[in-house]
């Protein structure tokens, strides 16, 4: 395909000339699917659209060409922006619009009635619009499909759900082309798998890679505290960057993460630097205006966490700064892509190390980014809580045949090899809920008569239209300004729960004081107060890599540690020197008394995921012993657990049979299950998350999802969804797998230190959040000793 | 049993783990809020089908109490069923269950919002039930000595954690816990129910053992346990 002259002399009109991978894009524009792997800022999102241009330029085409698919709202307006400004140079007939949730109503509608050439949404207004009984008229004569950072979709249930979006597509406009866009990634053979229309082979296309980043960690004068995750001792220093920088982006782990360092920066911003902040939880407006003064190029840093991980264009970023260890060298590596947009030029990062230990993570993941050291784990098989999505979808969109359905659905790559038994029980879940006793008859969700399939009351479309997509929110609530109508932003429903009138808090970066809660919103005043009650709005927390700490424990067995900052090495040696330190093949555990409780410290370095469930398992273990343990707490590299006994034979804990056996018992009654089960029973469409009059009822009336889990524990173990509910945790929250890995790898060898007093790697674990309480013996015991001390004190003892 | 003992009025009334009340000395056993049916009823309005189990569960857990008490009278304080039609799509093995527990028994079905008319099982239906100076009543009204049920009250221990539903007593009034299987709580701490209340009030925790607590009044709740501990 060559380029037509209007696009040619656009091009040598400001003197560019087109990437050898851009050329081949044209030259495969045919291609059935096509992946190209790209580094960031090396015109990625230009090479997957040229073709379409190309194909519009002679105005022939009518109604939509082009869908363009991206993870993020943000990424669609931005492409919006940056594909109109030349397609209006060039002058050509192309209409571009882009379609979200931030999409208002009638412009929604009219996209419908009369859709453009090229439309920007992301995966789940896709789904929405295959939900449609009029999309097949909407996408009869689609040509082309782009998936812009297919790689971060890859990994999720969005990916999942939008790969079953075009497996529609494709049965509406058979001759869909699919193009993915990807950021390097340690293996693009499944990336492609997933893209192509299956058995379809999908050709892989590789970018120029460019020159390796410059990445180095943050020298500070100060030292990095024990543990948290502020990194408010790094403000001056980062400050200081941001001032020698054109424009910075400082990335986070977490919302609340960036919340507080954006706060604590403005408070150090005596010069006053423009700096902005972008997180999810912030209102769409405030987003937008961060989005438009970035553009403009009027901040000089943004303070931001995943929001911003993916390939906004944000001009001339000069400076990528990781605050807190990267845990995934990849993501780090895809971060820094964001700096230095220029091709051929070399992003420049910095990591800052928000505790100690995370000093070392960091060195590590310097060194694996050094030695281009990819990390990441392979996924499962195409998860059935989507494709029960996928089913009601389908449904909502109008009549349908089964077999037409399961045929669809098998040509999803993750979905290639699904029985028919396996699609069959999820119809089934979709249409009676799939119990074992079947209760449902008259209220069946689907009917099937004369072999197609159809919803029983088709006023239903409306929630599970409301109840689209697989990302998973907690219950969040606006926050506004008292007396004002326009939200600051969201906070969780479980910590609104916890405030009291005068608690204060952060949004947006300021200090507002919690005044009440008016139907489902919190209203705030301002505040000028300095130190805010912290806000625990979640990002996600993610688990260190497998490779990322296999190489801390490999850096724990050098004799010195040249490369480690001195006050970080120091500890090392403190540690070595005091109990040991540990090793990939042994588990180090100590044992010391700590505030009048026994702890006792496991090391298994298996991620925090993991641990959390080893800390589950072993306490289990514990309170079959008798040890009266009372809770625990997990990072990424250790478990620590208190409790009223002391552990004499750590051994015993980990004999791996007991840990299997108990393991199927114990799955089934934890927290981290219900979690799991709560989110896959709402992608499911068990549980309804939008219902549009759910939140005005009384609060009684509600009850929570635990008890769902509880009763179908108990009657009906088997149904579809605690299979999918055990499947899953054991991939992602319990990561089971990481366990077994560790206990493998460590065979039994168990080295047992018993001290005097805390050590100094156990020592930040004191100072951690996310401490989980056991609802043991012990606690029982606790209970009723505090309960009786409170009856004692309000006199009513002889009661 | 695991229960809790305590005088309203001149009796000697056990609240039990389980959320039931037993008066030993009229050999009465009371539940409140039973809700059977509500799947069916949440189906029926709203398309929504969880787990069909709670009749069952619930069912299994007032057997339970029954063989544990042997009582002559049992006493269901309203909102027994979600709705009349959810009662009358009860299943024929749960309504073995129930007629099996109803056997040889007073049975008195008290009217709650839910479920105000007369239902087609046996056992009599009555709006107010008194009996020794007490009276029994689904709504809490402004009579004294009443045991009423209706607001499902819940509470936590400052502190320490982890929500349960709870029996309320200020001596004059007592709040019976929801015994079904699909009911959610409202705190004790709620100003709908603390209105209700004057004197000094404890709540009455079910679960493993039944925990009396006294309930502050308009004191903060305490902050939630990852933050305590970690500005310890």
């Amino acid at each position: 395909m060559h380029l037509p002259p209007v696009i040619k002399n656009w091009f040598d009109s400001r003197g560019w000339s087109i990437h050898p991978h851009q050329q081949a894009m044209l030259d495969r524009a045919d291609a059935p699917a096509l992946l190209l792997i790209a580094p960031t800022g090396g015109g990625k999102t230009l090479a997957g659209f040229l073709p379409t241009l190309v194909e519009l330029a002679d105005a022939t085409h009518n109604g939509l060409h082009t869908l363009y698919v991206s993870p993020l709202k943000a990424l669609a307006s931005d492409i919006k922006r940056n594909l109109t400004t030349p397609v209006t140079d060039m002058g050509l007939p192309i209409r571009i619009e882009d379609r979200t949730g931030d999409t208002s109503a009638t412009q929604k509608k009219r996209q419908r009635a009369d859709p453009p050439h090229i439309l920007l949404t992301t995966p789940e207004s896709l789904a929405l619009l295959t939900s449609y009984e009029d999309a097949p008229r909407m996408f009869a004569g689609v040509q082309r499909v782009i998936v812009d950072e297919i790689h971060a979709l890859a990994e999720s249930k969005r990916g999942d759900q939008l790969m079953l979006a075009l497996s529609r597509l494709q049965a509406m406009a058979p001759g869909l082309r699919r193009v993915g866009l990807s950021a390097t990634v340690e293996n693009p053979a499944r990336i492609a798998h997933g893209l192509a229309c299956h058995p379809d082979p999908c050709e892989i296309l590789y970018a120029d890679a460019g020159p390796d980043p410059d990445i180095s960690m943050l020298v500070t004068e100060e030292r990095p505290p024990w543990s948290g995750g502020g990194a408010k001792y790094a403000i001056p220093a980062v400050l200081e960057q941001v001032k020698q920088h054109e424009t910075t982006l400082i990335f986070h782990n977490t919302r609340a993460q960036a919340e507080i360092f954006f706060h604590n920066l403005w408070l150090a911003n005596d010069t006053d630097l423009p700096i902005g902040i972008h997180h999810g939880s912030l209102d769409r407006d405030q987003r937008q205006r961060v989005e438009a003064a970035m553009v403009a190029g009027s901040l000089r840093a943004i303070v931001c966490t995943g929001s911003l991980d993916l390939g906004i264009d944000w001009g001339d970023v000069d400076l990528v700064i990781q605050v807190g260890a990267p845990k995934n060298v990849k993501r780090l590596i895809q971060r820094i892509g964001r700096a230095n947009h220029r091709y051929n030029a070399p992003s420049k990062a910095l990591l800052v190390p928000a505790n100690r230990f995370e000093v070392v993570e960091c060195v590590a993941a310097l060194q694996a980014a050094r030695d281009h050291e990819l990390d990441g784990d392979p996924p499962g098989p195409g998860p059935r809580d989507v494709l029960c999505q996928h089913i009601l979808i389908r449904a909502c969109a109008g009549t349908f045949d089964a077999d037409d359905l399961y045929s669809e659905v098998r040509s999803v790559g993750a979905y290639s090899n699904l029985t028919r038994d396996a699609f069959d029980a999820c119809l089934d879940f979709c249409a009676t809920g799939g119990y074992a006793l079947a209760a449902y008859d008259r209220w069946k969700r689907l009917q099937c008569r004369d072999g197609l399939w159809h919803l029983r009351d088709p006023r239903a479309t409306r929630d599970l239209r409301m109840n689209i997509g697989t990302i998973q929110d907690t219950d969040t609530l606006k926050v506004r300004l008292k007396g004002r109508f326009k939200p600051l932003g969201e906070i969780e429903e479980s910590f609104a729960a916890t405030l009291t009138p005068g608690d204060t808090f952060l949004i947006g970066g300021e200090i507002v004081r919690y005044e009440s809660m008016r139907e489902m919103s919190v209203e705030v005043t301002r505040r000028a107060d300095k130190t805010p009650k912290i806000a625990t709005f979640m990002g996600t927390k993610f688990a260190t890599s497998t490779q990322l700490s296999q190489r801390i424990l490999r850096m724990f067995q050098q004799d010195e540690w040249p490369d480690l900052p001195q006050h970080t090495a120091e500890w090392l040696h403190m540690q070595r020197d005091w109990s040991k330190l540990p090793e990939a093949d042994r588990i180090l555990v100590e044992s010391f008394p700590h505030d009048g409780r026994a702890h006792t410290c496991f090391y298994g370095f298996a991620g925090r995921n993991a641990q959390q469930t080893l800390g589950l398992l072993l306490t289990k273990r514990m309170e079959e012993l008798n040890l009266n343990p009372l809770g625990f707490v997990s990072t990424d590299y250790a478990t620590l657990v208190w409790g009223l006994n002391p552990v004499e034979d750590p051994a015993v804990l980990f004999d791996p049979n007991a840990l299997h056996d108990g393991f199927t018992d114990w799955l089934a009654g934890n927290a981290v299950m219900k979690r799991t089960f709560r989110a896959s029973a709402t992608i499911a469409g068990l549980i309804q998350r939008n219902l549009p009059q759910a939140r005005t009822s009384g609060r009684q009336a509600t009850f929570s999802s635990d008890i769902l889990y509880d009763t179908l524990a108990k009657y009906d173990p088997n149904h579809l969804i605690m299979q999918v509910t055990r499947e899953e945790a054991l991939r992602g929250l319990v990561d089971f797998g990481r366990v077994e890995e560790m206990l493998a790898r460590t065979a039994g060898r168990v080295d047992h230190v018993i001290l005097p007093r805390v050590s100094p790697l156990a020592a930040p674990m004191l100072l951690e959040m996310g401490r989980v309480p056991i609802a043991g013996a012990g606690r029982q015991r606790l209970m009723e000793v505090a309960a009786a001390r409170l009856m004692e004190e309000a006199g009513l003892s002889a009661l | 049993m695991n229960g809790f003992s305590f005088i309203f009025g001149d009796h000697r009334l056990i609240a039990l783990p389980s959320g039931a009340l037993w008066w030993a000395d009229r050999r009465l056993l009371c539940i409140s809020d039973m809700h059977l049916c509500k799947s069916n009823r949440i189906a029926r309005r709203s398309g929504q089908m969880l787990p069909p189990y709670e009749t069952q569960e619930t069912l299994s857990k007032l057997a339970h109490d029954i063989a544990l008490t042997d009582p002559q009278t049992v006493v269901c304080l309203g909102d027994s069923f979600d709705d009349l039609t959810a009662a009358e799509s009860l299943s024929l093995e749960d309504t073995t269950s129930l007629v099996s527990l109803q056997a040889g028994r007073r049975w008195l079905w008290l009217e709650g919002n839910h479920d105000p008319g007369p239902l087609t099982l046996g056992g009599t239906h009555l709006a107010v039930h008194t009996d020794g100076g007490l009276t029994f009543r689904h709504i809490a009204s402004a009579t004294l000595l009443e045991i009423s049920g209706h607001y499902h009250p819940k509470h936590a221990i400052p502190g320490i954690g982890g929500a349960r539903a709870c029996f309320l007593n200020d001596g004059n009034r007592l709040i019976m816990p929801a015994y079904g299987a699909y009911t959610g709580g409202l705190r004790a701490t709620d100003a709908a129910l603390t209105r209700l209340f004057e004197g000094q009030t404890v709540a009455i925790l079910t679960g493993h053992r039944a925990i009396c607590v006294p309930l502050t009044r308009s004191g903060r709740p305490a902050p939630p346990v990852r933050w305590r501990d970690s500005t310890r």
